[in-house]
C-alpha cells in the first residue's frame, strides 16, 4: 500500500548525486530507493538525519543519500550509530550494512543493540554472502554453498538474525524484501516511527556472487499473520519461519535506552568539586 | 627500423572496460611469456566496480626474471578509453612509446597524447565482431604478444592451456587470436624482446600470496584461521583447498579477533598456525599477539600492506603498517617482524617466518604487500628454504617441569597438550617460571628479559638482510621497493655513482651490531620507502646509530619506479643532504 | 504473485490520475537509475536508452500535470496503490539488467513495461464504476498502445544480440 501524499520531500531529497557504484540488477538499489521513500513517508529533513554503516557493498549507501553519513569500520556500524544517538537523541539514526558486516564481525554489537534499545532503525541488506571481497560465505549463507574459501560449503549451520533478534530482546522486528520497495519503505517507516531498536533484515540478492537469488521473488511473500507484541507467540512464529515471510514479526513498546542528557540532576561542576572538599 | 636494437625489457598496459577481458588477455600474455622463455610480471588495477568496470592489466616482461616495474610504458593497448582517466597515472608513456586503440573508440585521451607518443588505431572490436564467437581480448593477446616478439606457438599454447569452454570457441579465439598477430604488420618501428634467458628449471608463475602460502606450508603451518579482507583474500582462497589437500585445515572465523585468537588455540595445541589480513586486520588483532608474546605462543600473522590509515585504499599497496608492527603492542612485547622483499621472497621468508616462531615460541608479524600479493611474476623454482619449524618441547613425566623456565638462550622447552605429566596453564598474565600467575617484581623481571633476550640472542643467519654492492653510501629499504631500487643502483652503477643496497628482512627485532657491520665504511645513508611518515627513517634512527641519514618516501598507491629513485638516489649521492630528500 | 490480483479501482478522475502519475514517476526514478549504473558500469550505449526511455516517462508525466492543471506544489490526492506484484506495472524489475546487456534487451524490456501497463489501464476501464475514470483508463491505455508500439519499432532496428553476450572473460574484480 502506498501513499502518494503531497510532498513537500520527495524520496528524490534524500538521494545525493553520487551514483551508486553497485553491480546493475543488485538489491541494494531498491533498497536506497526504499530507504529514501521511506523517510519521505516521514518527512524527515535529511539535515537530522544520521545514515551510518560499516564495511561492504552496502556500506557504501551513506554517500549516496543527502543526510548526514558515517562510513565506519568494519562490523562496528551499530557502535558508532548507538554513540550517535545517545549524543543526539534529536537526531534520526539509520544504521545500514550487510549480512557479514552485521552478522559475522559485527554480531556481538548486534546482540547488544537488540537488548540496549536504543531508538535506532537498523536495516540489513542481506545477500547471504561477502561481494566485497569476492564471494566467501557469510553467516546466512546456506551450508552447503560451494565457495573458493570453503570448498563444498562451510558445513555450518546458517545464523538466523531474526531468531538471535527476537532472542536478544529486540523490541521490533521485521523482514522485507528489495524487489518489493515500496513494502519496504513501508517497514522503515514503521521501524524508524518504532521507538527503540527496530530491525529489519530486507532480503537484497547479490547478482554477480549469488545469481540464483533471483529466484527470492518468487519465494518470498507476506506473512499470513499480524505482527504480534507477544515474545512466545513471536518466536513459535520465527523458529517455523522458511526466511521468506516479510512484513512486522514482533513489535513491542518497551522503554528506549535514555540519551546522555537523560540525568535529572540540576547540578554544576563547581557541585561537583565541592564534593572532594573536606 | 632505426635503432633497432632489441629490449631487454618491454612494458605493456592493456586498457578497456566492461567485458573487454584485458585482465584474462594479460593472464595469458604472461603464460605465453612464461612458455617462450621469458620472465615478467603483471599488476592489475581497476575501477571501483566489481563487474565491467575499466580495468588495465600493467604487464613488465624482461630476458631476465624481474620482479618490479619499469617507469614507464612501452605499448599501451586500449580496446576502449571508458574511465582510463583513473589510472593515467599508473602508465607513465614517452615519446618512445606506442598507444594502439580501438578505432572506433575515438582519439586517445590528451593525458596520453601529451606524451608524444606514436598512435595507431585499428578496429580491433571489428576485427573480433567478424569472427563468430570471438573476444576481442584474444585480438589484443596476438598484437601486443607478437609486438613484443613471443612467438605464436607461445601464444597458442596459452590460449589453449587455460581454455575451458567449447571447442567451437576455441577455434574462434585462435582465429581472433591470429588476427591479431597478423594486424602487428601494420605497427613499425617497434622494437620486440630479445630471447628469453630462463634457467634449467622450469619456471613457475605465481603471486605474492600464493607464494607465502606455499611457504607458510613448507614451514609446517596446517592450521590457518582467518577473515576475508583485501588484498590478503587470496592468500586464503589459495590455503583452503592446499591445506585440505596435505591433511590440514583453514577455518573462516567471524572476524579478526577470533581468527588471531584461534590461531593461538591450534599452536598451544601444538599444530604450527597461521593467519593473514591487512592493516585494519592486524590492529584488530594487536591484543591477541601479546598474548602470544607473554603466553609464548609461536603463531605467524601475514599483513599484505594496503593504503593506510583506517580503512584507507584497500586495493592499493603502500608500506605503511611498519611502525605498528615493530611497535603497535601495548606493554614491553617483543615479537618478530619479518618483511617480504619480493614476490618470490614471500615464499622464502614466510616460511623463515614460521621455523623462526616455532624455534623462539614467538609471534612472527611477516610484511607484504598489495603489489606483491596481487601480482604474478614469472620466477625461476625457488632454492629450498630448509625443513619445517622445529618447536622445542619437554618430554613426558619430566620431573620438576617449568614451562617458563629461565635458560639461557631465552627457550624454554614447551609441553604440548596430551603429553602427561608436564601440565601447565599458559597465560597472557605475568608470570613466574612454573606459569603461575605473578606481580612480583623479580618473576617480571625475568620474564621480560627472557623473552627479550630469546629473541635477541638467536643466530638468524645471513638471511636477516640482502647486503649488495660496495661504497661509502648505502640505500636502507625493506619490502617491494627492494627491487626498483636494486634496479636504479645497477642504472647508476653504470653511470658510475655507487652505493650499497642493504634491504631489511628481519625487522624486529633490531640487532644494531650486524648492521653496523654492514654499515662499515659507510659515511652516508639513505633510507627509501614507500610510506607518508618515514616510518622506517623514524625507527632505524631510534633504534641504531647511524652515519648522516637521509630519507626519501612518499605514499602510495603510485609504486616507486627505478627510474626515480635513481634520479633521487643521485641527486644524493651528489649533495650533502642530511634530512629528508622531498619527495 | 504475492499481492491482491484484482486491483482496486480508483473511483474519481483525481485520484485515478495521480495514480497513473505516480506509475509515470516510478518509471522515471528506475529508468534512471539503470542509465547511472549503466554509464558507471562503462555500457554507453544502454545508459543512453535508459535515459531516453526515462526521458519519455517524464514527458507523459508531465502530460498527465498538464491535463489536470497540477504544478509541483499541488498537494495531490491521497491514493492507496494496489497493483499486481510488486512494483507498478510500468516499472522493470531492478533485477532484469545486466552490465553486459544490450539494446535490444534495454527496448525487450521497456516494451514488456509498456504493454503491462496497457493491459492494466484496460483492466481498472473494467471493473472501475466511474465513467470518468473509465474513459481517462481507456486514454491512459490507448497510449501506452502507442508507446509500445513505438518501442516495437525501435526494436526492430536493433540488432539481436550475440549469443555469448553475457560472458565476460574477466572475473569479478576486488575494488575495496
Amino acid at each position: 500500500m502506498n501513499d502518494v501524499a503531497p510532498a513537500a520531500l520527495t524520496a528524490a531529497s534524500y538521494k545525493s548525486d553520487y551514483k551508486p557504484i553497485w553491480c546493475p540488477g543488485c538489491g541494494d538499489f531498491t533498497v536506497l530507493s526504499a530507504i529514501t521513500k521511506a523517510f519521505a513517508i516521514l518527512q524527515l529533513q535529511p539535515h537530522q538525519v544520521g545514515v551510518v554503516s560499516g564495511i561492504g557493498c552496502s556500506s557504501r549507501i551513506p554517500a549516496y543519500t543527502t543526510c548526514y553519513g558515517f562510513h565506519g569500520v568494519h562490523g562496528r556500524a551499530l557502535a558508532a550509530g548507538t554513540g550517535l544517538k545517545v549524543a543526539r537523541p534529536d537526531l534520526t539514526v539509520l544504521v545500514a550494512g550487510g549480512d557479514g558486516d552485521g552478522f559475522s564481525i559485527g554480531g556481538n554489537h548486534f546482540m547488544h543493540a537488540c537488548r540496549r534499545n536504543v531508538d535506532l532503525t537498523y536495516v540489513v541488506m542481506d545477500n547471504h554472502v561477502y561481494g566485497m571481497t569476492k564471494g566467501q560465505a557469510s553467516p546466512t549463507t546456506e551450508p552447503d554453498w560451494d565457495n573458493k574459501l570453503a570448498p563444498g560449503g562451510t558445513g555450518i549451520s546458517s545464523y538466523q538474525p531474526l531468531v538471535i533478534a527476537l532472542a536478544a530482546g529486540a523490541s521490533f522486528v521485521a523482514r522485507a524484501f528489495s524487489g518489493d520497495p515500496n513494502g519496504c519503505a513501508e517497514i522503515i517507516a514503521q521501524g524508524i516511527r518504532h521507538p527503540g531498536f527496530s530491525f529489519i533484515q530486507v532480503l537484497s540478492p547479490c547478482v554477480t556472487f549469488r545469481p540464483e537469488q533471483r529466484e527470492w521473488k518468487t519465494m518470498v511473500r507476506p506473512a499470513p499473520v499480524e505482527p504480534t507484541d507477544d515474545t512466545s507467540v513471536a518466536a513459535r512464529r520465527i523458529l517455523t519461519d522458511d526466511g521468506f515471510n516479510t512484513g512486522v514479526l514482533f513489535s513491542r513498546t518497551r522503554t528506549p535506552y535514555p540519551h546522555y542528557r537523560s540525568g535529572t540532576g540540576k547540578r554544576t561542576v563547581a557541585d561537583l568539586e565541592a564534593e572532594f572538599q573536606l | 627500423m632505426a635503432n633497432n636494437q632489441m629490449r631487454t625489457s618491454l612494458s605493456i598496459a592493456l586498457a578497456g572496460s566492461g567485458g573487454s577481458g584485458v585482465m584474462t588477455a594479460g593472464e595469458m600474455l604472461l603464460d605465453a611469456a612464461a612458455k617462450a622463455g621469458l620472465y615478467g610480471m603483471m599488476v592489475r588495477t581497476s575501477g571501483p566496480q566489481i563487474r565491467g568496470g575499466e580495468a588495465a592489466a600493467l604487464i613488465r616482461l624482461a630476458q631476465k626474471q624481474t620482479v618490479s616495474l619499469d617507469d614507464g610504458f612501452d605499448l599501451l593497448l586500449a580496446i576502449d578509453w571508458q574511465g582510463v582517466n583513473r589510472f593515467a597515472d599508473e602508465i607513465p608513456l614517452s615519446a618512445s612509446s606506442v598507444v594502439i586503440s580501438d578505432a572506433d573508440e575515438g582519439e586517445p585521451p590528451e593525458v596520453f597524447k601529451q606524451s608524444g607518443a606514436r598512435c595507431f588505431a585499428l578496429p580491433l572490436k571489428k576485427t573480433a565482431k567478424s569472427i563468430a564467437g570471438s573476444w576481442v581480448n584474444m585480438v589484443a593477446l596476438g598484437l601486443a604478444g607478437t609486438l613484443s616478439g613471443i612467438p605464436t606457438e607461445a601464444l597458442e599454447a596459452a590460449l589453449r592451456s587455460s581454455w575451458k569452454k567449447t571447442e567451437e570457441g576455441l577455434k574462434a579465439n585462435l582465429a581472433a587470436l591470429h588476427a591479431g598477430i597478423k594486424a602487428a604488420g601494420g605497427i613499425d618501428g617497434f622494437a620486440p624482446l630479445k630471447a628469453g634467458a630462463q634457467g634449467s628449471g622450469k619456471p613457475w608463475l605465481i603471486t605474492g600470496n600464493e607464494a607465502a602460502g606455499f611457504g607458510a606450508i613448507k614451514g609446517g603451518v596446517r592450521f590457518v584461521a582467518a577473515y576475508p579482507i583485501t588484498p590478503a583474500t587470496e592468500l586464503l582462497e589459495w590455503m583452503s583447498p592446499a591445506l585440505t589437500k596435505i591433511g590440514g585445515t583453514l577455518l573462516q572465523a567471524e572476524d579478526e579477533l577470533a581468527s588471531v585468537n584461534m590461531v593461538i588455540g591450534a599452536s598451544y595445541g601444538g599444530v604450527p598456525s597461521l593467519t593473514a589480513t591487512a592493516g585494519p586486520g592486524l590492529a584488530l588483532m594487536a591484543e591477541a599477539i601479546g598474548l602470544a608474546v607473554t603466553a609464548e605462543v609461536p603463531i605467524v600473522v601475514v599483513d599484505v600492506m594496503r593504503g593506510g590509515p583506517s580503512t584507507g585504499i584497500p586495493a592499493k599497496t603502500e608500506q605503511s603498517d611498519l611502525s605498528f608492527a615493530v611497535s603497535g603492542l601495548h606493554g614491553d612485547a617483543p615479537r618478530l617482524v619479518l618483511a617480504a622483499t619480493s614476490i618470490v621472497d614471500c615464499l622464502a621468508t614466510t616460511h623463515w617466518a614460521v621455523q623462526l616462531a616455532e624455534a623462539l615460541q614467538a609471534p612472527a608479524i611477516v610484511l607484504s604487500d598489495q603489489f606483491m600479493g596481487q601480482s604474478r611474476a614469472i620466477i625461476d623454482p625457488p632454492p629450498d628454504a630448509g625443513g619445517e619449524g622445529q618447536r622445542l618441547t619437554v618430554g613426558a613425566n619430566t620431573a620438576d617441569y617449568k614451562r617458563y623456565r629461565n635458560t639461557e638462550s631465552g627457550v624454554s622447552p614447551m609441553s604440548i597438550p596430551g603429553t602427561p605429566g608436564v601440565p601447565y596453564t599458559a597465560d597472557g598474565l605475568e608470570h613466574n617460571e612454573k606459569g603461575t600467575p605473578s606481580s612480583q617484581a623479580a618473576d617480571h623481571r625475568l620474564q621480560l628479559d627472557k623473552r627479550e633476550r630469546k629473541l635477541a640472542l638467536y643466530d638468524y643467519g645471513p638471511r636477516w638482510a640482502d647486503i649488495e654492492g660496495d661504497g661509502d653510501l648505502a640505500v636502507i629499504t625493506f619490502g617491494s621497493t627492494t627491487n626498483a631500487v636494486r634496479e636504479a643502483l645497477a642504472r647508476l652503477k653504470e653511470q658510475g655513482v655507487k652505493a650499497r643496497l642493504i634491504a631489511l628482512r628481519l625487522l624486529a627485532p633490531t640487532r644494531p651490531q650486524h648492521l653496523s657491520a654492514a654499515l662499515a665504511g659507510v659515511a652516508r645513508v639513505l633510507v627509501v620507502e614507500q610510506n607518508h611518515g618515514g616510518q622506517l627513517y623514524r625507527y632505524l634512527r631510534a633504534m641504531y646509530d647511524l652515519p648522516r641519514t637521509a630519507a626519501y618516501h612518499r605514499p602510495g598507491p603510485l609504486p616507486l619506479r627505478p627510474g626515480e629513485l635513481a634520479k633521487v638516489i643521485a641527486e644524493w649521492a651528489n649533495s650533502n643532504v642530511t634530512e629528508k630528500v622531498p619527495a | 504473485m504475492t499481492k491482491a490480483q484484482e486491483p482496486k479501482a480508483p473511483e474519481t478522475m483525481e485520484e485515478f490520475m495521480a495514480f497513473a502519475l505516480a506509475m509515470e514517476r516510478e518509471a522515471v526514478d528506475r529508468y534512471t537509475d539503470f542509465a547511472d549504473t549503466m554509464e558507471t558500469h562503462n555500457n554507453r550505449e544502454v545508459a543512453a536508452m535508459f535515459r531516453k526511455m526515462a526521458g519519455y516517462e517524464a514527458k507523459h508525466a508531465e502530460q498527465i500535470m498538464a491535463e489536470m492543471g497540477w504544478t509541483a506544489t499541488t498537494r495531490l490526492p491521497v491514493v492507496k496503490l494496489d497493483w499486481p506484484g510488486f512494483e507498478a506495472p510500468e516499472t522493470v524489475s531492478f533485477d532484469e539488467v545486466h552490465y553486459l546487456m544490450r539494446p535490444y534487451h534495454a527496448l525487450q524490456l521497456a516494451l514488456a513495461a509498456e504493454e503491462r501497463a496497457e493491459r492494466f489501464f484496460a483492466e481498472l476501464a473494467r471493473i472501475t464504476t466511474s465513467d470518468s475514470v473509465r474513459r481517462a483508463a481507456q486514454e491512459m491505455q490507448a497510449e501506452e498502445a502507442e508507446h509500445a508500439q513505438m518501442v516495437k519499432e525501435w526494436l526492430a532496428k536493433v540488432p539481436a544480440p550475440d549469443r555469448n553476450w553475457a560472458e565476460d572473460p574477466d572475473p569479478p574484480q576486488n575494488p575495496d
